[in-house]
């Protein structure tokens, strides 16, 4: 009992704290236009390869590029695309998940065995499929990761979706008289949000490590736009003499999604859901 | 129980015609004509009566449904045609870099193991201890930590300033040991959470306290029994997992220039080589398919209470 009440205290701190860390991430990815010292696809050869310095505070990459901007507008990627696929995967699963819970029948069959279908492919693989089918770019990408994530969301929801229509505090408030729309705002939505909360924490932390990914391996942003994945990969050619080239980005995904993932598990522990692992 | 097994053998097969019509879908939807590609590929200028010849040739005059046909019949017989890259046949290509991406993923998986069972087994055994605060540390950096990142501060570390491994390449052991490293990192993260909460799960139960209650060795019930049931949902841990370290091959083979099937796989992707693509994808599928059965079927025998519990539900 105590230990469990310890743990429920453990993971309220560990909520906030990482809720501020990426609240703070997300302001430097709105605020990365006017907070960066530099241009960052302005090349300058005579200060390439420059160690850190008053003007440059992360020193330059080696076009001359400097690396503090190039990480702040690297943020605003990653987040900002990592965002637009938790959005519209999010939509699409709640669209057609509630469609094939509410409709049943052989709707909800064929909907849900091509999600099994979806699902039996190694997630990165299809992307990769994908991504190789319709050329490498970044909306190939934000595309492909789409079509292989809105299935999870679909599938969970029209799992609620089901199990609520039996409820019977559901029956009993539209026998009480409840409109529609009161029961769905009263009752589904409250039920609803705290899976989906979870779901998307954790997965905005995978969308982030799969865009960088792919960037890593050419398929997603292409240069010169900043990207974590992709300052990785432009770093990796000056390993022996400039490592912190690749450091710093690599140090940034490591964080946000670190603060993803236990947000996403403390969150799954406050709330008392199961999460996807 | 050869019934139960067949029926589930049997469950399969549409689950991989769903897939192979997936990818097959996917490539008809795809902007790219294979017919163009193949052209282009070989340097040859596109006419309209060659391009009407090659799509004659792979069947793109045809009807879907009997082009449909055709692919699962080709792939069943591991016939994906030609690659358009060096017009060679794409298994022979593919059979000769396999190896080099089995030798990866059966050491990492080996790595994995002999680091998450002890290490997930005595994280349960003293839970909230530092073992078990560790575990928890090093799950939380594995799950969160880019691949390709984690390769090169490898490589960075022990192969530039300590200079212990070779860089990039296949051949020796030394080769070997970074690649692995950084792909079971991922792994160790989750199997060993796995494991922990199995065990634990396990401590709770009736036989332990009863061996306990005989006087029973504490070293004897931990290893004879609770380690020996607690393994199980780590092997479903593994067959769920195999598409983590299959994408984790493509990364890894990436930075340490590994010469096997998810490098050629990216190759493939950069020239708009669609058979070697929907090779890998179908592949990929049916492997992460068939591995989940053999788990399946592995735990039946291991674990002989869960047959039993699902043949008596309906």
């Amino acid at each position: 009992m105590i230990s469990s009440i310890r743990s429920v205290k453990k993971s309220k701190k560990a909520i906030v704290i990482c809720s501020i860390i990426l609240f703070f991430f997300f302001t430097i990815s709105i605020l990365a236009p006017w907070i960066s010292p530099h241009d960052p696809i302005q090349v300058n050869l005579l200060q390439k390869l420059s160690p850190p310095s008053w003007e440059y505070p992360l020193g330059t990459d080696h076009l001359g590029r400097c690396n503090l901007s190039r990480i702040l507008h690297g943020a605003r990627v990653s987040l900002g695309f990592a965002s637009l696929i938790f959005i519209s995967s999010l939509g699409i699963g709640l669209l057609v998940g509630t469609f094939a819970g509410y409709k049943g029948g052989w709707v909800d069959v064929l909907l849900m065995r091509f999600c099994e279908g979806v699902m039996a492919f190694p997630n990165l693989v299809l992307v990769l499929g994908i991504v190789g089918l319709l050329g490498p770019g970044l909306w190939q990408v934000v595309l492909a990761l789409t079509m292989v994530q809105w299935v999870y969301y679909a599938r969970m929801i029209r799992g609620m979706v089901v199990s609520m229509k039996e409820q019977n505090f559901i029956t009993a408030a539209r026998i009480s008289g409840s409109s529609t729309s009161k029961i769905i705002r009263t009752h589904l939505i409250p039920n609803i949000i705290p899976p989906i909360v979870v779901m998307g924490t954790l997965e905005m932390g995978w969308a982030i490590m799969d865009i960088s990914a792919l960037s890593f391996l050419g398929l997603g942003i292409q240069p010169p736009t900043p990207e974590w994945g992709a300052m990785i990969h432009e770093g990796k050619g000056f390993i022996r003499s400039h490592p912190e080239l690749m450091l710093y980005p690599g140090l940034m995904i490591l964080f946000v999604v670190i603060s993803f993932n236990i947000l996403g598990e403390s969150l799954s522990e406050h709330f008392g859901v199961k999460s996807r692992n | 129980m050869v019934a139960y097994i067949a029926k589930r053998i049997f469950a399969v097969i549409p689950i991989v015609l769903f897939a192979i019509l997936l990818m097959f879908a996917l490539v008809r939807m795809s902007p790219v004509d294979p017919a163009e590609a193949y052209l282009a590929a070989a340097n040859i200028h596109p006419t309209e009566e060659l391009l009407a010849e090659k799509r004659h040739e792979f069947g793109l005059d045809q009807p879907l449904f009997v082009q449909y046909l055709q692919t699962v019949k080709n792939i069943a017989l591991l016939d994906f045609g030609n690659s358009y890259m060096t017009n060679s046949p794409v298994w022979e290509e593919v059979a000769a870099r396999l190896p080099a991406t089995f030798q990866l993923a059966a050491s990492s998986i080996l790595l994995s193991i002999l680091i998450s069972v002890p290490l997930g087994f005595l994280s349960a055994i003293y839970k909230n201890g530092p073992i078990d605060h560790f575990s928890k540390g090093l799950s939380y950096f594995g799950a969160s930590i880019p691949q390709f990142w984690l390769g090169y501060l490898l490589i960075f570390f022990f192969a530039v300033k300590l200079d212990l491994f070779p860089v990039e390449g296949r051949g020796s052991w030394q080769h070997l040991v970074l690649p692995s490293v950084t792909l079971s990192v991922a792994l160790i993260a989750i199997y060993t959470r796995l494991l922990r909460a199995s065990v634990l799960e396990e401590l709770q139960e009736f036989y332990v306290l009863y061996a306990r209650t005989r006087g029973i060795k504490e070293s004897a019930i931990m290893v004879k029994h609770v380690l020996k049931i607690a393994i199980s949902p780590m092997m479903t841990g593994l067959g769920m997992n195999l598409g983590k370290l299959l994408t984790g091959t493509i990364i890894v083979e990436q930075v340490f220039s590994w010469p096997g099937f998810g490098r050629y796989f990216i190759e493939a992707i950069f020239n708009r080589d669609i058979p070697v693509i929907q090779c890998y994808v179908v592949l990929a599928a049916c492997l992460f398919i068939v591995c989940n059965l053999i788990v399946e079927l592995l735990q039946l025998y291991m674990d002989p209470r869960i047959s039993w519990k699902e043949r008596t539900e309906p």
